[in-house]
């Protein structure tokens, strides 16, 4: 496949050409003025700069994601046949996705269908949940809670900010399990005759998501309420408008960048979560991205996993544009 | 011996909009000169222009008789402080004084010894090892000075150095400045608005009105003969009186005004039938007599200062005159809604062509 | 206040569940971890002990696993930091026209599933090093920091610049007007206000690859990294010597974070005084003192 290599060599070189084009065109019509690119920063610092993000830009994101791209509409070969006539475009990958096989569309695979709008559902759901839970404590943080007060509620969230997500993920199978604690002290009280059993219903892998996640809504809301001038909630109680009024009229059309980053990490993270569905999930459990983990460390099935990966990754562009044109935003303001 | 600084016909455009227009000017070594003009005129722009931090759109930029073309602001003789200063936050007072030491290779000792005698010379010997958020203002300021002399510019630029200074405190530094130019002898270029700066400091100063240098001279000239309508109301207090020429002879002409005829100086001999503008000092205008040029109006308010006492007048036409009597006529102030009668001497009115413009 | 005691109650039981939620089930594993029976426990507790971190200790996989994400968190410190600051440098000059573009593609990787970034990055990287003959580089070491950085160079890249647009550019021109050259602006004047972001990058960018699960497992490869070996071991039973590795990665964070904070406070304390010297001195300018230096 040399095409491919000539396509890894060709990318970047045309970045470069538009990019000294685009300058000179704007320095003509006087947009820019000063000295040019490497003028400015001198050979060795510019020489730096151009390749260090050439090759962040090219090597670490743009082209592998096209290569992603390129092997999800391949057939899976031996490597012997890679490049071979074997190798042709295909949407057979795509085609397994919604029948459950290479070639036939007879009937539909409705396991990872559902798996599939299943965990975006719930991804939405917990989206919001979060963003209820959060809302509160990031208003209070950012408009009313005195100096010594904030500094204590901020460390006590930095602190669990940390524990990787597949700890925290333990941490819910300890509680909720049926021998865990959950469970011991219900029966203990007598409430209980027998264990509920949290993770084979799901309830647990929920939570834990919920709770993984729950300080990437935090985070964002607080740094965008905080911006809020303190007098403009004043003068809306001096007006006499009732709480819900302030929160809905003046506080949120604020912190509308913060909430859209906010759901849209929550989102992100939840939808592609591993570890918790992995660690919290029952049998019975159905989450999209250990089917698509599957497709790679169980089926060996490569161009099918790019192609179940690519899926998800659509799902999350679609949720960050309606985001976008829900809040009316750019993504420059919600990845601040 | 060549001129310190050479401007030859520079042109600065950003996009459609010209922020000089054909600067041509000649400053000598050893000289303290301003650019006065007010705010957006393009003084920093020309400043930067000689600095190298702009390229000049067209023209010709000589330092020391050298073209300056393609050479880089870190290679010319010229040593800038900057309207904020931009001391460096992360160096001490004396890492700031000596980093253009230290980056042309200037061993240690040799520039520990430099630096010391600056910080003696700015009179803070002991502040070498403080951080420059631990100063005030005006010690800041010297730092700011002590750092570009070290490097022993040939021409030392200075953008509105004083404007952030308490106005006690910018009286001291006018002095002060003046007093290091005498002693270090280089050639300042110094920007302000402020026309009271201009005039004590400079030995020559260049008045600037959007992007175009209008006139170049001495303090005393350009206050006393200004040679455009904007440098006669933009240098001190000025009356501007409009008119259409009736006669003009031997230096002088008269001008016939909405409130009658007034005669004045004409040094650009201007011809009879011209519009024209007539300009007098308040402290030119006399109350009384029986003057060549007069004009009634009444008074609408009088500040009584002591040794100076200013009027506001308005004329028939509505418009506003100012004048400023002596310490002589306190014994007869006008009130206000007196109506007064004034006048002044052909020698004290200014006659100068209309802009095309307002 | 114009709250009445109702409203505060209930913001105060709100506040303690919320706090419930969020630490509670650490603590639960937390007590677990010194709890003797061998599936983790809180109630009863039967008796003190520490043998799940000396568990922790002989567990050659665990400790093989925490030596490759040091090492893996380490190498992608020292390759983001440098990506991110070049990332924000170019930010601020490139076109204007190529600006929004620029920055869909390097804040991408943010917005991204980490299982998406994994997948992507071994995917070309097979190809790449195969029809390259570089295969030596298909390595799980390798492959981890590089599907890291992607997304980690974009964090260290949003902090930098959040200060490089509070950098005073005369500055940059007043060391060049003083004679200095491009490099020595950028080494003398641009790093040294960077510093305490690029500090914070670095902190960010070890602390985001030592967690990182999800990437990680996929870019790895054959080889382990303490939390694929730690997903391996939660899938396979539940044991307190889990819960004692989180006991010790909290107490870590804590320790991290208490010093932070002691640090910020100092450096405060600092700025303070400065302030108070500058006012000092503002204040004997006024007073009429004539050489201020006599001041002191
Ligand atoms: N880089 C630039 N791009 C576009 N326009 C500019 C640029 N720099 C300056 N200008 C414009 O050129 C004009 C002159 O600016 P300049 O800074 O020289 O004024 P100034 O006389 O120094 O004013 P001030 O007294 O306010 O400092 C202003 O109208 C300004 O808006
Ligand atoms: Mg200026």
């Amino acid at each position: 496949m040399s095409g491919g290599l000539t396509l890894v060599v060709a990318l970047p070189l045309l970045a470069a050409l538009i990019l000294i084009l685009l300058s000179r065109l704007e320095r003509r019509k006087g947009a820019i003025a000063g000295p040019g690119f490497f003028q400015r920063n001198g050979v060795a610092v510019g020489l730096y700069l151009a390749v260090a993000v050439g090759f962040w830009a090219f090597f670490i994101i743009v082209l592998p994601q096209l290569a992603m791209v390129d092997l999800s509409f391949r057939p899976k070969l031996p490597p012997s046949q890679m490049g071979g006539p074997k190798d042709i475009f295909t949407l057979e990958n795509y085609r397994y996705f919604l029948f459950g096989s290479t070639t036939s569309t007879a009937n539909w695979n409705w396991l990872h269908i559902k798996a599939f709008f299943l965990s975006i559902g719930v991804s939405i759901l917990i989206t919001l949940l979060n963003l209820a839970i959060c809302y509160p404590l990031a208003f209070h943080m950012a408009q009313s809670a005195p100096v010594a007060r904030l500094r204590v509620l901020l460390l006590l969230l930095i602190i669990p900010y940390w524990v990787n997500e597949i700890l925290r993920a333990f941490a819910f199978r300890v509680l909720l399990s049926s021998g865990g604690v959950v469970n011991k002290l219900l029966m203990g009280g007598g409430l209980l005759d027998a264990p509920i059993d949290f993770l084979g219903n799901d309830v647990g892998l929920y939570m834990g998501l919920s709770y993984a996640y729950l300080l990437m809504m935090i985070f964002p809301l607080y740094n965008a309420i905080e911006s809020l001038d303190r007098n403009q909630i004043e003068a809306a109680r001096d007006l006499g408008a009732p709480w819900w009024h302030i929160h809905a009229f003046v506080v949120m059309p604020h912190a509308k960048p913060g909430i859209a980053s906010g759901c849209t990490l929550v989102f992100m993270l939840s939808a592609g979560a591993l570890a918790a569905p992995l660690v919290l999930g029952g049998p019975r459990t159905l989450w999209f991205t250990p089917i698509v983990y599957d497709r790679f460390y169980q089926a060996f099935n490569w161009p099918q996993g790019a192609a179940y990966a690519l899926i998800l990754l659509f799902a999350c562009i679609v949720f960050v544009l309606a985001v976008l044109r829900m809040f009316r935003l750019s993504l420059g303001e919600i990845a601040r | 011996m060549a001129a310190a600084v050479e401007l030859e016909g520079v042109n600065v455009t950003f996009g459609d909009f010209v922020a000089v227009r054909d600067a041509n000017l000649t400053i000598e070594p050893g000289e303290f000169f301003s650019f006065l003009g007010p705010s957006g005129c393009g003084k920093t722009t020309l400043l930067r222009t000689i600095s190298a931090f702009i390229e000049p759109t067209r023209g010709t930029v000589r330092i020391g008789g050298r073209d300056m073309k393609g050479i880089g602001p870190n290679k010319r003789p010229t040593a800038l402080i900057f309207q904020n200063l931009a001391l460096f936050p992360m160096m001490t007072v004396a890492e700031n004084i000596g980093y253009g030491l230290r980056v042309r290779g200037v061993p240690r000792h040799e520039r520990d010894e430099k630096v010391k005698n600056l910080l003696i010379q700015i009179a803070l010997p002991e502040h070498g090892h403080k951080l420059v958020s631990e100063l005030s203002g005006g010690q800041r300021q010297r730092v700011a000075i002590a750092r570009a002399l070290a490097v022993e510019p040939s021409v030392l630029l200075l953008d509105e150095p004083l404007s952030a200074l308490d106005l006690k405190l910018r009286q001291h530094m006018r002095a002060e400045l003046r007093a290091i130019q005498k002693r270090v002898g280089i050639t300042f270029i110094y920007i302000t608005h402020d026309q009271g700066e201009a005039l004590t400091m400079s030995d020559r100063i260049a008045v600037m009105n959007a992007g175009v240098i209008e006139q170049v001279g001495n303090g005393r000239s350009v206050y006393a003969e200004p040679r455009t309508p904007f440098v006669a109301s933009f240098v001190g207090e000025n009356n501007a009186i409009r008119g259409r020429i009736t006669q003009a002879a031997n230096g002088t002409a008269t001008l016939d005004t909405p409130i009658g005829p007034l005669t004045g100086r004409n040094p650009v001999g201007l011809p009879a039938g011209d519009e024209a503008l007539i300009f007098v000092r308040p402290e030119a205008l006399k109350l009384g007599g029986d003057p060549p040029s007069g004009f009634e109006g009444e008074a609408l308010d009088v500040t009584y200062e002591g040794s100076i006492t200013h009027v506001t007048m308005r004329v028939r036409t509505g418009q506003k005159i100012t004048l400023s009597l002596g310490g002589g006529a306190a014994g007869i102030l006008p009130q206000p809604g007196d109506m007064l009668k004034v006048g002044f001497e052909p020698q004290d009115g200014l006659l100068l062509a209309r802009p095309e413009r307002s | 206040m114009r709250e009445g005691i109702v409203q505060r109650f209930s913001f105060a039981v709100y506040l303690g569940l919320f706090f419930l939620y969020l630490l509670g089930p650490l603590a639960v594993m937390a007590v677990s971890a010194f709890n003797t029976p061998d599936y983790p426990q809180v109630w009863p507790f039967e008796g003190f002990t520490l043998d799940w971190f000396g568990k922790l200790l002989s567990d050659g996989d665990m400790m093989y696993g925490l030596r490759t994400s040091l090492w893996i968190g380490v190498l992608v410190v020292l390759v983001s930091v440098p990506i991110g600051l070049a990332g924000a440098i170019v930010m601020t000059q490139i076109p204007v026209r190529a600006r929004a573009t620029y920055y869909l593609v390097v804040v991408s990787p943010v917005l991204t599933p980490g299982v998406i970034i994994g997948i992507s990055t071994v995917v070309f990287w097979r190809e790449f090093t195969t029809l390259t003959g570089m295969k030596f580089m298909y390595d799980g070491i390798v492959m981890t920091v590089l599907g890291q950085a992607s997304f980690i160079s974009a964090y260290c890249m949003l902090i930098i610049l959040a200060r490089l647009q509070r950098f005073d550019r005369s500055q940059e021109e007043a060391a060049l007007d003083l004679g200095a050259s491009y490099p020595q602006v950028f080494l003398h004047v641009l790093l040294p206000f960077l510093k305490p972001a690029l500090f914070s990058a670095a902190v960010l960018a070890f602390l985001s690859s030592f967690e990182n699960y999800n990437t990680t497992t996929f870019s790895i490869l054959a080889d382990k990294t303490l939390t694929t070996v730690l997903a391996g071991r939660v899938r396979q039973g539940t044991t307190p010597a889990i819960s004692a590795l989180a006991v010790f990665i909290v107490a870590v964070t804590v320790a991290g974070a208490l010093v932070y904070e002691v640090m910020k406070r100092r450096e405060d304390g600092r700025i303070r005084r400065r302030q108070q010297v500058a006012a000092k001195a503002e204040e004997a300018e006024f007073s009429g003192t004539p050489e201020p230096a006599a001041a002191e």
